[in-house]
């Protein structure tokens, strides 16, 4: 397998065959990024033409852009998945170097407790969750879409594996040099655990980037909308049949992920695969 | 060292769990102010239930479509993929696209292609001279449908993992198999691959089970269980009932079999990883 030196004549099949199945799975994207691009009547006169006969692009994002406050939600976005993912690193990557390398009474208990919660999908705890945000009055809140995804069992369990193997000699060398665990974590640790953190801080933001669950139970109204509950809103309150407002809409939403993907490409897929046990 | 995360981990997911597995057996509702201990009454009352009977079903069949779909395919496009050097690195990119694109922005791009009148696949299939089935608004297509989506977005996915299992089997059993007669991919395949690819394989399946179990997003954006709750699936009805009709007893008493459910797919997981699943 994997012989570059082939000649291309007998890779053509293979080539051919996925060539074909990838426009398969590019479709529902060239066909919203075209209908994006044109204008009501001709989305509705159901040619297969993919090129719009007269562009209205400006039409179909300019009444998105009117509509709906696309910049509000992007940065609802933006500042729930990082968020997230800072107190994410924040709480697991000490916890995981504590399970790793430290010594303490109730280790053995909390390492259980950590491979517990990997079994406990997250739509378990949400409805007692709403109860509580909603009698604090949180709801509609950055605190309310960040508070529960705060503590990643998951990452706390990644971080150990990756910690364990970690030289003691590093961490001996700078307790002689006088540092607190603190600071080693900190500055010995997590520059070290750069490719794990990585790989998690990815599937993190993939993953609460395209949430809908959550945000649906504790949002109303687009003050504090993230992106996957922005187009939901379009779609319900604005667009009702005007697919190509919609199909913009939706082109805007989903493009910075994908364009963070086609520009790390190779860093996502390892980041989603290492971490793919998750689910 | 550990207490920011050990209390993290007490507020946010400990106790609300535990919470949730008591409101499974009460009768509380949203608002009410009163709540009283029904034992199994919830889930005797789910067992009566025609529409939980009926999101059951409906999830399993989804189920029971996506998870080998996704599965096959994604160990058919690794092999594809990784055959050769030549176009690997874009394809795997473009077979991994929809996992890392909003799910409901995708939906959103689906309606409009299998939309009955002016969507582009009815638009093919005319001009095919075949008929133009309503996918999404018909109750006999619309969980097919989904399912479809439900395979487009996870197959890449799946890709990913069987590549990675590819990638850890050694070049040496090619090469003897080979010599012990194995002729042909399908030989290599089926004498080395298959075999050696079998925690993967495992891995993925029980993968794919718990994921499109968790089957929402599609359904929130595209059909509300809707027709006839033609497409209604257990974390949806979980949803309505909690969060529009606020019985959070019966709510919670669903998200329980759903958990049940993940739990089972997991210890079958590691009974079938200790018996039998050891090779490299």
């Amino acid at each position: 397998m994997g012989d570059a030196g082939r000649p291309l004549a007998r890779d053509l099949a293979r080539l051919l065959v996925l060539g074909l199945l990838g426009l398969l799975v590019l479709a529902p994207y060239i066909w919203m990024v075209a209908a994006s691009l044109k204008p009501l009547d001709e989305i509705f006169r159901a040619s297969l033409s993919l090129l719009p006969e007269r562009f209205a692009a400006s039409e179909n994002y300019g009444k998105v852009l009117a509509r709906v406050p696309v910049g509000q939600y992007l940065w609802n976005g933006l500042v729930v998945c990082g968020g997230i993912l800072f107190f994410q690193l924040l709480f697991a990557v000490p916890a995981g170097y504590a399970l790793a390398k430290l010594r303490f009474p109730g280790r053995g208990w909390a390492f259980g407790a950590v491979v517990l919660g990997l079994l406990v999908p997250p739509y378990v705890p949400a409805l007692p969750l709403y109860v509580a945000f909603s009698q604090v009055g949180l709801l509609n809140t950055y605190a309310a879409l960040i508070a529960p995804f705060t503590i990643s069992v998951f990452a706390v369990f990644l971080f150990r594996q990756f910690f364990k193997a970690l030289p003691d000699e590093l961490l001996h060398a700078a307790r002689l040099d006088g540092m607190g665990e603190w600071s080693i974590v900190w500055r010995v640790v997590l520059p070290n655990a750069l490719p794990a953190a990585t790989a998690f801080g990815i599937f993190s933001v993939v993953a609460h980037w395209n949430d809908l669950f959550w945000p649906l139970i504790v949002v109303q109204g687009h003050a504090r909308a993230t992106p996957a509950l922005g187009v939901l809103f379009f779609r319900s309150e604005e667009a009702g049949d005007d697919f190509g407002a919609m199909m913009a809409a939706a082109v805007l939403m989903t493009l910075p992920l994908v364009l963070a993907f086609l520009l790390a490409q190779r860093r996502f897929v390892e980041g989603i695969a290492t971490t793919g046990l998750k689910g | 060292m550990t207490a920011p995360a050990a209390l993290a981990y007490l507020l946010m997911l400990l106790l609300p769990t535990l919470a949730s597995l008591l409101l499974a057996f009460t009768d509380y509702e949203l608002g009410a102010a009163e709540i009283a201990w029904v034992g199994l009454g919830n889930f005797e009352a789910m067992a009566a239930d025609r529409g939980f009977r009926n999101s059951a079903g409906n999830t399993l069949l989804y189920v029971g479509v996506v998870a080998p779909l996704s599965v096959l395919g994604g160990l058919g496009l690794a092999l594809l993929v990784g055959a050769g050097a030549r176009g690997r690195a874009f394809f795997r990119a473009v077979f991994f696209l929809p996992v890392v694109s909003l799910t409901v922005a995708m939906a959103a791009a689906w309606q409009y292609l299998l939309h009955p009148t002016i969507g582009p696949v009815n638009s093919a299939l005319r001009a095919l001279g075949s008929g133009a089935p309503f996918w999404l608004s018909s109750s006999d297509t619309v969980l097919l449908s989904l399912a479809a989506i439900g395979v487009w977005e996870s197959v890449g996915f799946n890709m990913v993992l069987f590549m990675a299992g590819l990638a850890s089997i050694p070049r040496e059993l090619y090469a003897a198999a080979a010599v012990d007669g194995a002729r042909g991919p399908f030989d290599r395949f089926r004498l080395v691959t298959w075999p050696l690819l079998g925690p993967t394989t495992l891995f993925v399946v029980v993968l794919s089970m718990v994921r499109s179990l968790r089957v929402f997003d599609t359904v929130a954006v595209l059909t509300q269980g809707g027709p006839n709750k033609a497409s209604e699936v257990l974390l949806y009805t979980m949803y309505t009932e909690g969060f529009t009709f606020l019985r959070l007893g019966y709510s919670a008493a669903i998200t329980l079999v759903f958990l049940a459910a993940v739990l089972l797919l997991m210890w079958v997981q590691t009974r079938v990883l200790d018996r039998r699943v050891h090779y490299g």
